[in-house]
C-alpha cells in the first residue's frame, strides 16, 4: 500500500536546538493517525516542519507527499498540493476581514488547481453552507482574523478554513486543546467530514477524548524527537491510563 | 519682466521685492514676514541657527531652485480649484477669494514659522470659507494642481460659527517639479464641527511645505486627517489649540513613502482649556530608501484640568533601507490629566506571513494584504464615507504604484 504521506529520518534544529531527531512516520492514503508525547517532545515543531515555517531548519531525512519531495516546496505551493495545518495557537490578522481571507486562500488555491475563482457571492454561499454544517454563526465571516477571537472561536476558525480550503492531508496541532465538548465534537466533525479513501490526517493531541471522536487507525507516541512506540487505538487508551512513564522507561 | 536669477530664499525674496506693491492685504505685515522670513531662511538651506523643529528635516534641495509665481491653467476638476496657488474655478455658498479679501488671520506665527512666513510674504490667493452660526455647509471639495515651476503659496481661512458644521476636503496632485506652500487657519466655534480631510498626493518631484494652524472652542471639534504619498519632501506642520472646555481636536494621518520620499510630520496639541480631548495617530508605511519624521508635542496648560491626551505614532518598514525618527513628547502644568503616547516601528510580521501563506496565498499576495490591513487600520479615524473612499483610492493607487 502506498502512502500518502511518506517522513524518512527526518531531523530539525531550531537554531542549534536539535528537536527532531530523526522521524520516520508513514501515513496511507484514507488513514487518520494521531501523534501523543509529552510536553517539549516536538510534536509541534513536526507539523511547522511539515507546512513549511522557516525559522525550523531541516538537517537531514526526507518528506513525500503523494511521491512529491515535499521539503523542497514552499508553504503555499504545499498548501495547493492538499497540506493544511491546524495551528495550536491561530495567528492574528488586524485589519483583515476573515471572509476576504478565506476567499483569498481558497481562491489562491483554486488559482493553484487551475479552478476558476469565486467571486464573493459564490463565496458566501459556499462558506455559509459549510458553517451551517459545522454549526457556526455566520457572525464569524465579518470580524477581523481571530482578533478578539475566544480561544474556542480561534480553533473552530481552523476548522472552517480546513473545510473550505478541503485538504487532502490534515495535521491537526493539539486543535483540542483548551475546547469544551461540544466545540470538540465541531472539530471532530470537521474532520470525519473529510474521512474518505482520500484523505488523511495526522491528529497531534494530549488527550485521549478528542480520539474518542475521530477514531485513529494508528497512535504513535513522540518523545525527545523520536517515535517511542506506535499501536493501534488502544494505546491511546493504555497511555491515557497508565501516563507516558511506563512507555518511557521502556524505551529508554 | 522679472527675471529672476536668485536660487532658495533669495529667489522668494526677490520675487517679493518685484511684486509686492501687487499683492493684497495688509502691507506692513507683508513687510515684518519678509523680515522674518530674511533672518529665518529656509532651515538646513540658509546659514544660521539650527532650529529644532527642523532637527530632521532639511530643505536643503530648495535652496538650490527658483520657482516663479503661479501663471499656468489646468483641466477642471470636482469642487474649488486653484492652480499654481491661484484660483480657477468653482463656486460654493460660503466661499470667497482671499485676493478679493485678504484674510492673514490671527493664528500664525509668521516671526517663529519660516514656512509661514514665506507663504504671509507671498500669498496672492487662496480659499476663505465662511460658515455662519448653526449651518450645515454639507461637503465641500478643494483641488490644488502644481504646475512645474511654479511655486504656489495659497493662503487658506476656514471660520466656522458657533454649532456650524462642515466636511472639507482637499486634494492636491500636479506634474513636475513646484513647491506648494500652503498655509491654512481654521476657526472652530462653540459646538461647531469641521472634519478636515487632506489628501496630498503631489508630483514625485514637488515640495509640500504646509502649515495649519487650528482653534477650537468650547464643545467644538476639528477632525483632522492628513494622507501623504505625494512629493519628493513633504513637511505637515499643524498647531492646534483647544481653547475653551470641552474642546475636541483629532490630528491623525498616514504617510505612505517609496524610492528616496522625505515626509516630516510635525504637530502640536495645545491644551488651554479644561476637559479638552486630542486624539493622533499616525501611521507611516516606508518603502525604499524613503525617510518617515514624527514630531508630536501634547501641551498641557497650567489649569487644563481633565483633558484627555492620546498620541501615537506607528511605522511599518518595508525595507532595511527606510527610516523613520519619532520623537512624541509631552508638556504637562496641569495635575489631574490623562495623557499617553506611544510609538510602535516594525516590520511585517513573519508568523502573519507563514499563516498567510500555510493556506496557499502566495509570499507576495501576503505581504501585500498585511501592508494594506496596516492601512486599512490607519484610516479607521474617517467616519465620512466619500472622504473615506477617496482615501482608500489614494491608498489602492500608491500600492499599485508600488507593485509596478
Amino acid at each position: 500500500m502506498t502512502a500518502m504521506l511518506d517522513i524518512s529520518g527526518l531531523t530539525a534544529s531550531i537554531g542549534d536546538k536539535p528537536i527532531l531527531k530523526g522521524i520516520d512516520l508513514s501515513v496511507p492514503a484514507g488513514e487518520i493517525h494521531a501523534i501523543m508525547g509529552p510536553n517539549g517532545s516536538g510534536k509541534s515543531t513536526l507539523g511547522y516542519v511539515l507546512a513549511g515555517r522557516e525559522d525550523y531548519e531541516v538537517t537531514g531525512g526526507t518528506v513525500t507527499f503523494e511521491g512529491q519531495d515535499m521539503l523542497a516546496m514552499a508553504p503555499e505551493a504545499r498548501a495547493a498540493a492538499g497540506l493544511f495545518l491546524a495551528f495550536q495557537a491561530p495567528i492574528e490578522l488586524p485589519g483583515v476581514n476573515n471572509a476576504n481571507f478565506l476567499r483569498t486562500a481558497l481562491n489562491a488555491i483554486r488559482r493553484a488547481h487551475g479552478e476558476d475563482e469565486l467571486d464573493a457571492v459564490q463565496f458566501l454561499k459556499f462558506a455559509r453552507a459549510e458553517m451551517k454544517r459545522l454549526s457556526m454563526d455566520g457572525e464569524m465571516l465579518k470580524r477581523n482574523v481571530n482578533v478578539g477571537f475566544s480561544g474556542g472561536e480561534k480553533k473552530r476558525n481552523e476548522v472552517l478554513q480546513m473545510a473550505l480550503l478541503r485538504p487532502r492531508f490534515a495535521v491537526l496541532d493539539e486543535t483540542d486543546s483548551g475546547l469544551d465538548i461540544d466545540a470538540l465534537r465541531i472539530v471532530a466533525e470537521g474532520v470525519n467530514a473529510l474521512r474518505g479513501p482520500n484523505f488523511s490526517a495526522l491528529v497531534v493531541t494530549h488527550h485521549q477524548r478528542l480520539l474518542d471522536h475521530l477514531v485513529p487507525h494508528r497512535v504513535h507516541v513522540l518523545a525527545q524527537g523520536r517515535i517511542i512506540r506506535s499501536g493501534g487505538p488502544e494505546l491511546a487508551k493504555e497511555l491515557e491510563k497508565n501516563g507516558y512513564s511506563a512507555v518511557l522507561a521502556e524505551a529508554a | 519682466m522679472n527675471a529672476i536669477s536668485d536660487t532658495g530664499a533669495a529667489g522668494f525674496l526677490a520675487r517679493f521685492a518685484a511684486m509686492q506693491g501687487r499683492l493684497p492685504g495688509d502691507s506692513t505685515l507683508r513687510l515684518a514676514a519678509a523680515n522674518a522670513f530674511r533672518s529665518l531662511g529656509l532651515p538646513g538651506a540658509t546659514r544660521g541657527r539650527r532650529v529644532e523643529a527642523w532637527k530632521y528635516t532639511s530643505l536643503q534641495a530648495l535652496g538650490g531652485m527658483s520657482f516663479r509665481a503661479g501663471a499656468a491653467t489646468a483641466p477642471a476638476a470636482k469642487g474649488i480649484v486653484f492652480v499654481d496657488g491661484r484660483f480657477q474655478s468653482g463656486t460654493e455658498k460660503n466661499f470667497a477669494r482671499f485676493a478679493d479679501r485678504a484674510d492673514f488671520g490671527e493664528l500664525s506665527w509668521p516671526d517663529r514659522d519660516p514656512m509661514a512666513a514665506l507663504n504671509t510674504m507671498l500669498a496672492e490667493d487662496g480659499a476663505i470659507f465662511q460658515i455662519p452660526a448653526g449651518i450645515d455647509a454639507g461637503l465641500v471639495h478643494l483641488t490644488h494642481i502644481g504646475t512645474d515651476g511654479a511655486s504656489a503659496h495659497p493662503r487658506q481661512t476656514i471660520r466656522l460659527g458657533a454649532g456650524a458644521r462642515m466636511t472639507l476636503i482637499e486634494t492636491m496632485s500636479g506634474s513636475g517639479c513646484y513647491l506648494h506652500n500652503p498655509v491654512t487657519e481654521a476657526h472652530v466655534a462653540d459646538g461647531a464641527l469641521l472634519t478636515h480631510i487632506r489628501i496630498q498626493a503631489d508630483a514625485p518631484a514637488a515640495f509640500h511645505l504646509a502649515t495649519l494652524y487650528v482653534a477650537v472652542a468650547a464643545g467644538g471639534t476639528y477632525d483632522g486627517f492628513t494622507l501623504n504619498t505625494g512629493a519628493r519632501l513633504t513637511r505637515t506642520e499643524i498647531h492646534a489649540s483647544l481653547n475653551g472646555p470641552g474642546a475636541v481636536a483629532h490630528l491623525n494621518g498616514a504617510q505612505l513613502l517609496s524610492g528616496s520620499q522625505h515626509a516630516d510630520f510635525t504637530s502640536v496639541a495645545r491644551h488651554a482649556a479644561p476637559k479638552g480631548t486630542s486624539r493622533q495617530t499616525v501611521k507611516n508605511v516606508l518603502a525604499g530608501q524613503s525617510r518617515g519624521v514624527f514630531q508630536g508635542r501634547i501641551e498641557v496648560a497650567r489649569g487644563a484640568q481633565g483633558t484627555d491626551g492620546y498620541q501615537m505614532n506607528r511605522a511599518l518598514l518595508l525595507s532595511p533601507d527606510a527610516e523613520i525618527d519619532t520623537k512624541p513628547e509631552l508638556e504637562i502644568f496641569a495635575d489631574d490629566v490623562k495623557c499617553s503616547h506611544g510609538a510602535t516601528i516594525g516590520e511585517l510580521d513573519a508568523e502573519q506571513i507563514f499563516y498567510l501563506r500555510s493556506r496557499g496565498i502566495p509570499d507576495s499576495e501576503a505581504r501585500a494584504m498585511l501592508v494594506r490591513a496596516f492601512l486599512a487600520e490607519a484610516l479607521d479615524p474617517v467616519t465620512n464615507d466619500t472622504a473615506r473612499e477617496l482615501l482608500e483610492d489614494a491608498v489602492a493607487r500608491w500600492w499599485e504604484g508600488q507593485a509596478a
